[in-house]
């Protein structure tokens, strides 16, 4: 049934594939890097996990990638962000440091949070990179108070969040649909549907067909299903549903097809899969193989690409450095930011 | 953001604000100009170095502060930051120590007989020296509550019932004695039968610690009182003559290495006496804070007993009463205590052989005969006095 | 110096807050064109205008949420939820969210907001219209907790709860609604974390919070009058932040402390306050402390069973005389 799926993913889909020469070359170099980032920085996060350096859980979003890379992409600097829990990847598109999040993730001191929240909780506020939550649907609602805040302020800013397929079984989703088309709000609501909530496949535990789409129509929204894995079928849906936000035109929703590589989390093997699913995926339906293809073909030299590839792993490789070389947190901040004033004092 | 106090000048430590060119809840840019000021040597407008809202302004038109002192609070401008309502400063919270457990026990909570007592009762027990197999409980299944041991009488005196005879024929209120009545009664009968007192007085003149006090006040936003250096001072005389910073232990005499001071607090109904510890180690400053705190909670009777047990010496200052001079009897076990009185203007003779006018205060230091010897006390007083005098070194 | 009731106290603290600042946003259910199903915001739409004044639909987790959202951009939202039971269905933002950005997020995301509830029993309206669950927030890192019980302290602690920049439950008694009390004219701004001894004594300290502040009082009056016992009453006002200095100072000069709470019996706030008495003040008490509470049970609807159920002026007279032996 999933292969089923996503064979049929690119049929489905509701949006006309775009002519590549719609894209500047240096966007689409953009969006090479940015989904070579995501995948060697993610990569770097599980082989650190393999080492015990990366401690507690994680959840990875390898093969993913085009998702996070074709909205970031597409959005201007003060825009928001709010992701769930596998968000490592929407953290970095925003252009958070790679140590910063790979610290985080070490539980160092250097990390983005200094080891306070953890591969759960990125957060970065100067980013625009409003937070990861690790509650499902719980950032559906808080999308959409910081559009109403644009709104009520007339601030041109978006509001962009992103959840996978589980999250439209959760009431906090449909309430927070409700209240931003009544309330007709900057927000684009982004569905990550890799096929299985957690352990189970989505579709076993969902009433329709589509787990976003199929919902849509109940709030008067357009259904829009695309091919997550092509990086510029990503960034020009975003970028439209971006304009309609900014210019008033309220809230859309966008179902991403897409497929996670590892499983729900570090502790998950993932042996639900039917045999050869991943293979196929991996071998024909990868991101940032799919791209670079593309490059070569639109005449991209592979010397290029390979020079953004080497600069990428130094990259990663100086941030797994700093992070080796970066000290455990230290005592006192287990009682600081309690509260606004900065300790955590219930009592005089 | 912080605004401070910038420094216009090697040699400046202090500026006036003449004028402020901005009002709290004002937009500032950098670079605007947020006040003007007046050293000894210039003045000048000081702009901003960040943008936001000027939220609050702590030193107002006309008055000075120090170089470095914030002058006043920068906000962010928007994504509304609003300025936290005034917070009262709370007590900072140990991890793992958020209750904070009284670390002294007052004995069993049932006596030998099987009889209960409230832990009230246990510790005003244990206080004043009472013995509770000798006291009627009138609580729930004869539990001992604080108000049986007020009805305790003392085993009769003679002297009681003749007292009360010699007055039978005025009008007169009986006023019942309560546990801390008795006990400071107790106290200070067994001090002067078993202390061998004697007295040493000097005049210490307080005209430059005068001046002194009123600059590090203004300096420090604390009011310093006379009393703060005095126990300041006493502290440093002790460490002086390290063989007065002792007690009379029946066995062997103890020699303190720090200046453990007790101050009296008079509180309805009777005095106490906190002790500031280490008071040489710390600042004027410091044992101001520590000593309002403390005796702020002495009038609500809520110290604990570890913070007015121990040192070898106090301080008694009358003072404030307009008393000239007096003699106090030493806080047992104690070995000293320092009796102070009011700051006078009065004539002295200047180096010069001329008469001027200087503020004075006479003290008195009763000493226990026992540890402390005539030359010992003597050296002290003087020690006290060259520190009162000289009162820099109180800063140090 | 007006006469207010507690409900147009309300409407006049959120007035007084909307009024100051232009980031204040107030958002509920039949709060706008209805003006509250208590009619405690009446008014407010029509003074402050549909972009500030917004009706929601029967979401509470979209009204928490968005109120967090855009709390966290730069508004200072007000949030109603309607009843204080309600607060089950949207916990998560209290618990999980509200609660917990600060700290996890190392001091980056901050919270602003006010969530207005209405609290606590004694009109009939049965178990799950009725709870008081001031515990449900107090026990969480990083909520502030305020349960005013007089019109004065709904306008005094609200105004310091809007300009407080943590997170704020705000536990409105709805029996307390009707109840009049002297206001003060002009601006009102109280402290969140000071508790008010509201009737001096002697004898034994009485810690009551919201509704059970007046059925206190009015059982000090009658011990006083009865017995010669003379209480000390203390209202809480602030559960987080707490005041324990007040509590303790109080019950240094007293010697006994009962607590009257209206939630059901275990891990009721008198429990921590009860607690933190007998580790800190052990040895100022002279008796047991005492904690006077609805039963463990749901709250009946039957005004008979409901009377029964919550402390009344007799039963915390009562329990103190016995107490105290008198």
């Amino acid at each position: 049934m999933n292969r089923d799926r996503e064979g049929a993913a690119t049929a489905r889909s509701n949006q006309q594939p775009m002519p590549p020469s719609q894209l500047s070359p240096d966007l689409r170099l953009r969006l090479y890097r940015l989904q070579t980032e995501l995948r060697e920085a993610e990569q770097r996060a599980y082989d650190l996990f393999l080492q015990n350096l990366v401690k507690g859980t994680s959840h990875l979003s390898l093969g993913q990638e085009a998702v996070a890379a074709g909205f970031a992409a597409a959005m201007e600097p003060g825009d928001l962000t709010f992701c769930t829990y596998r968000g490592h990847a929407h953290t970095l598109a925003r252009g958070v440091p790679m140590d910063k999040v790979l610290g985080e993730l070490m539980g160092r001191d250097n990390g983005l949070l200094r080891g306070k929240g953890g591969s759960m909780h990125l957060t970065s506020v100067e980013h625009g990179h409003m937070g990861s939550y690790a509650i499902v649907g719980a950032h559906i609602p808080i999308a959409c108070g910081a559009a109403w805040r644009a709104q009520y302020k007339g601030e041109k800013d978006i509001t962009v969040c992103f959840f996978g397929d589980g999250t439209t079984n959760i009431g906090a989703f449909h309430e927070g649909l409700n209240f931003a088309v009544i309330w007709k709000l900057p927000v684009v609501f982004v569905c990550e549907n890799n096929l299985y909530m957690e352990y189970t496949p989505i579709g076993e535990v969902t009433a329709v067909k589509d787990p976003a789409a199929g919902r849509a129509s109940a709030y008067g929204l357009e259904p829009i299903i695309i091919d997550g894995q092509d990086a510029d079928i990503v960034y020009t849906t975003a970028k439209a549903a971006y304009d309609k936000a900014r210019s008033g035109g309220g809230p859309t929703l966008i179902e991403c097809l897409t497929y996670r590589y590892s499983g729900h989390s570090r502790a998950d093997p993932a042996k639900y899969r039917p045999a050869g699913e991943l293979d196929h995926w991996k071998g024909q339906r990868d991101p940032v193989r799919i791209y670079r293809e593309r490059l070569l073909a639109a005449g991209v030299s592979e010397s290029t690409l390979a020079a953004i590839d080497a600069e990428v792993m130094r990259r990663v490789d100086e941030a797994t450095a700093i992070c080796k070389a970066a000290p455990p947190p230290p005592a006192e901040i287990l009682t600081t930011d309690v509260y606004a004033d900065g300790g955590w004092a219930w009592r005089n | 953001m912080d605004v401070l106090m910038p420094q216009l000048g090697e040699t400046v430590t202090e500026g006036k604000i003449t004028v402020w060119f901005k009002s709290v809840g004002d937009t500032v840019a950098p670079g605007d100009n947020l006040f003007e000021l007046e050293t000894d040597k210039t003045s000048m407008e000081v702009p901003a170095t960040s943008g936001g809202v000027l939220r609050e302004i702590r030193v107002q038109q006309g008055e000075i502060a120090p170089v470095n002192a914030v002058v006043a609070v920068i906000g962010e401008s928007s994504n509304g930051a609003l300025a936290a309502a005034p917070r009262r400063p709370g007590i900072a919270l140990e991890p793992f120590q958020e209750v904070r457990t009284p670390v002294r026990n007052y004995g069993p909570a049932a006596l030998p007989s099987g009889v209960r007592v409230s832990p009230l009762a246990r510790r005003l027990a244990a206080e004043s020296g009472i013995d509770l197999t000798r006291v009627k409980g009138s609580g729930p299944h004869g539990r001992i509550h604080a108000a049986d041991l007020n009805t305790l009488q003392p085993p009769p005196t003679a002297a009681s019932t003749p007292v009360r005879t010699l007055y039978r024929d005025i009008p007169f209120e009986t006023v019942p004695i309560d546990v801390m009545r008795r006990t400071i009664a107790r106290r200070l009968v067994e001090a002067v039968q078993t202390i061998p007192h004697f007295y040493l007085s000097a005049d210490v003149e307080l005209t430059r610690l005068l001046s002194i006090r009123e600059g590090a006040s203004m300096a420090l936003g604390v009011k310093l009182s006379i009393n703060d250096f005095v126990i300041k001072a006493f502290a440093l005389a002790l460490q002086r003559v390290p063989a007065a910073n002792a007690i009379w232990a029946e066995d062997a005499i103890l020699r303190f290495r720090h200046s453990d001071i007790g101050v009296a607090v008079s509180i309805g109904g009777g005095l106490l006496t906190p002790v500031i510890r280490k008071a040489e180690t710390k600042s004027v400053a410091a044992i101001s804070t520590e000593m309002k705190d403390l005796a702020a909670r002495a009038r609500e009777r809520r110290l604990q007993p570890h913070e007015y047990q121990g040192g070898a010496a106090s301080v008694s200052n009358l003072g404030m009463h307009g008393v000239r001079e007096f003699s106090a009897i030493i806080n047992p076990p104690q070995s000293s205590i320092l009796a102070v009185g009011a700051g006078e203007r009065r004539p002295v003779e200047g180096a010069d052989g001329a008469v001027r006018f200087a503020t004075l205060m006479t003290v008195t230091l009763s000493c226990d005969h026992r540890v402390v010897d005539g030359a010992l006390g003597a050296q002290v007083l003087g020690a006290f006095k060259a520190a009162i005098e000289d009162p820099v070194a109180l800063f140090e | 110096m007006a006469e207010l009731t507690y409900r147009e106290a309300v409407a006049r603290g959120i007035a007084q807050e909307m009024q100051r600042d232009p980031d204040v946003v107030f958002l509920g259910e039949d709060i706008a064109k209805a003006g509250g199903v208590f009619k405690a915001t009446v008014g407010l739409l029509e003074q402050f205008g549909p972009l500030r004044v917004r009706d929601t639909p029967i979401s509470e987790q979209a009204i928490l949420g968005a109120a967090m959202g855009a709390a966290m951009t730069g508004l200072k939202p007000i949030a109603e939820i309607m009843f204080s039971d309600f607060i089950a269905v949207c916990f998560d933002y209290l618990a999980n969210q509200y609660s917990k950005g600060r700290y996890m997020t190392n001091g980056q995301v901050k919270c602003p907001l006010v969530v207005r509830t209405a609290n606590g029993g004694g009109a009939r309206f049965g178990a799950q219209h009725s709870q008081s669950v001031e515990n449900w927030c107090m026990m969480i890192p990083g909520l502030k907790v305020v349960a005013p019980s007089t019109p004065a302290d709904v306008i005094g602690l609200f105004a310091a709860s809007v300009r407080d920049p943590d997170p704020v439950i705000f536990l409105e008694h709805k029996s307390l609604y009707p109840v009049k009390g002297e206001v003060p004219d002009g601006e009102i701004v109280d402290e969140l974390g000071v508790a008010k001894i509201v009737r001096p004594g002697s004898d034994a300290t009485i810690l009551a919070l919201a509704l059970m502040v007046p059925r206190a009082i009015a059982a000090a009056e009658k011990l006083k009058a009865g017995h010669g016992i003379d209480c000390e009453v203390v209202d809480v006002r602030s559960l987080v932040p707490l005041d324990t200095q007040t509590m303790l100072a109080s019950v240094a000069r007293t010697h006994r402390v009962f607590t009257v709470e209206e939630n059901p019996r275990l891990c009721g706030w008198g429990a921590e306050l009860v607690s933190i008495i007998a580790d800190e003040a052990f040895y100022d008490l002279d008796g047991p402390p005492v904690r006077i509470t609805t039963p463990h049970i749901p709250l009946p609807s039957s005004e008979v069973l409901e009377d029964l159920a919550m402390p009344s002026v007799d039963r915390i007279a009562e329990t103190v005389r016995r107490s105290l032996g008198s």
